[in-house]
């Protein structure tokens, strides 16, 4: 092993030195300066974007601690978009709200420091790497939902994010303790081979997955879900509800394809009965909510419920069609947030009811809103359609008919209040809507590029057959 | 190794520990005792990797240096609870669940 072997982890060597370059920026920038921290901060995210698609060498590191393939690299890629576009869109927010406040600085080098996490999590090679990736992807968005330190509704949120996230991370160590008492290795290598179905395993295996069932909002562990929601930024409830996910989702589903795959015959029907309480309980609470953002927190429990369809049928395909979900999900949900962002920032409504009228006044808006609703409903010609279609074939290829029918049904309960909210902005008039606002040049531009991926992703099909190629890495 | 102590007892006090965290999280009323239960569910973690990794697998460290970091990631995840809850009571003067509820559906 060399100097050059850690160029491995090329990702993170980089997010850190744009965390170091930040804090080096905060000590030198004067206050009345200040606000070229965010320029700053998101030309760094850009080139750390851009050099993350060069190509990189697969190994593991540190004993096998550490480890990259072609899926998870391009999946950190995928993270590091999806940063980017979120960057883009809460830049106005923070240079109009933050800056004055003089805490510009901090909020980079938490989500970045978060997305470093992420990385460690998704590349982990043993369970400590897990968790320590697990825990630094939590602690600094917890401190992110509590951002707002005059809103008492943003303390709030950070509170009980935190304390959920503590208790979701030690019950979740309790179980890998079970795990390592049962496979005597916290390797997952070591596991892989030495793991029997065992009833401390199962033990240890349910509540290891209820920790990171937290992370994904499944829906016994979902209470946090919409009241952080509510309370965080905006652009941290994105977040949340995207990369944070995203990562998560990726990593269980790692784990239950390679490691716990001799447990399948148990968590496939765990996860069976999961998946259907997760779309219904998401579906159905998402029907009577009128604040926008607890109404795409219920929304995004439901669309775990769907990834949690490609995740059952732990083969090649379920993989290709989860991370492909999830790359559209990224897109759609942001483009979502965008927009409650940029009408919250200007006029401070976040009520399904203000947005009564939009179309007249706000018509780009409203169409970029209506795209991103459409595709996470799965309407045809978006992107979403083709997610949740992937998603389903690979649940019915392995015989799960009964769990597809419901899922179809769950798109038609979604269908109704997602098209509650198009009624609102194209169909009614209102006397008192939202008046016409630009927003600035950040936040178009996160815009376009969700709509343009909106309805470029799903059509151009040689990115699924890349991701179907790439997941062969995985096994 | 303790003389006279097998694994099943320690296990047996370790699960007593957690599910007493379990408890306490789910019934107090206080943010700080609501804390205090969430540490009970970690040190039982922490005391479950260094009983299993001496007893059973006596020959690897690896249970006990994953509790090093447990006790680590605790600190700082009570700390960074304690600064938000500090933040709270500024605005509420309060540390009841009760008074956080601003949000309801």
């Amino acid at each position: 092993m060399d100097f050059s072997s850690f160029l491995l982890m090329r990702h993170e060597i980089i997010l850190l030195a744009v965390i170091l370059l930040l804090v080096v920026a905060e000590v030198s920038i004067s206050n009345a300066k200040k606000s070229s921290v965010v320029h700053l901060a998101i030309f760094l995210f850009g080139i750390h974007t851009i050099v993350g698609f060069f190509k990189i060498d697969y190994g593991s590191l540190f004993g096998g601690m550490f480890q990259t393939n072609e899926l998870i690299h391009f999946f950190k890629n995928v993270l590091n978009i999806g940063v980017l576009i979120l960057l883009l869109q809460s830049g106005d927010w923070l240079e109009e709200k933050i800056i004055q406040q003089q805490r510009g600085t901090e909020f980079f080098i938490l989500l970045f420091s978060s997305l470093l996490g992420m990385y460690f999590m998704i590349s982990a090679g043993d369970f400590l790497m897990f968790y320590l990736g697990l825990e630094l992807s939590t602690l600094p968005v917890a401190a992110l939902a509590a951002f707002e330190v005059t809103k008492r509704i943003s303390s709030e949120s950070g509170i009980k994010l935190i304390l959920s996230a503590a208790l979701a991370s030690g019950v979740s160590l309790f179980g890998i303790s079970m795990l390592y008492a049962t496979t005597g290795s916290i390797y997952f290598a070591e596991i892989s081979e030495a793991i029997t179905a065992s009833n401390l395993t199962i033990l240890g295996f349910v509540l290891f997955f209820a920790g990171l069932g937290f992370k994904i909002s499944l829906v016994p562990f979902h209470f946090w879900t919409a009241d952080v929601y509510e309370g965080a930024p905006i652009s941290i409830a994105s977040y949340l509800s995207v990369i944070s996910k995203g990562a998560a989702v990726f990593i269980l589903m790692i784990l239950l394809f390679t490691v716990l795959k001799p447990l399948m015959h148990i968590w496939e029907n765990i996860l069976y009965g999961v998946a259907i309480i997760t779309m219904f309980i998401g579906n159905l609470f998402a029907l009577r909510q009128q604040n926008m953002k607890r109404f795409l927190a219920f929304s995004s429990i439901a669309q775990a419920g769907f990834i949690l369809l490609g995740l059952i049928t732990g083969n090649q395909l379920g993989t290709t069609t989860v991370v492909y979900f999830v790359l559209i999900y990224i897109f759609s949900n942001l483009a979502a947030f965008g927009v409650v962002q940029a009408i919250s920032l200007k006029t401070g409504k976040e009520n399904m009811s203000d947005y009564e009228g939009l179309y007249r006044t706000n018509p780009n808006l409203s169409l970029v809103m209506m795209l991103a609703l459409f595709s996470l409903a799965g309407i045809p010609p978006v992107a979403g359609f083709f997610g949740k279609f992937f998603l389903f074939t690979a649940a019915a290829s392995k015989g799960y008919y009964l769990l597809v029918f419901l899922a179809v049904v769950n798109v038609t309960i979604s269908l109704y209040y997602y098209l509650l909210v198009i009624r609102a902005m194209f169909l009614r008039k209102s006397d008192n809507a939202i008046p016409y606002f630009k927003s600035k040049i950040y936040m178009k531009l996160g815009l376009l590029i969700t709509a343009v991926g909106i309805l470029v992703i799903g059509l151009y099909s040689p990115l699924y057959d890349y991701i179907h190629e790439l997941s062969k890495s995985v096994f | 190794m303790i003389e006279g102590i097998t694994i099943y007892e320690i296990l047996t006090v370790t699960t007593i520990i957690f599910f007493i965290g379990v408890y306490g999280f789910l019934t107090r009323k206080n943010l700080i005792s609501i804390l205090i239960s969430v540490e009970l569910i970690l040190n039982a973690s922490v005391v479950n990797f260094v009983v299993i990794n001496k007893y059973l697998y006596p020959d690897m460290l690896q249970g006990v240096f994953f509790s090093i970091f447990i006790i680590a990631v605790a600190a700082a995840e009570t700390a960074l609870a304690i600064s938000i809850i500090i933040n709270l009571y500024r605005q509420i003067s309060s540390v009841e669940v009760e008074d956080t509820e601003m949000m309801k559906h």
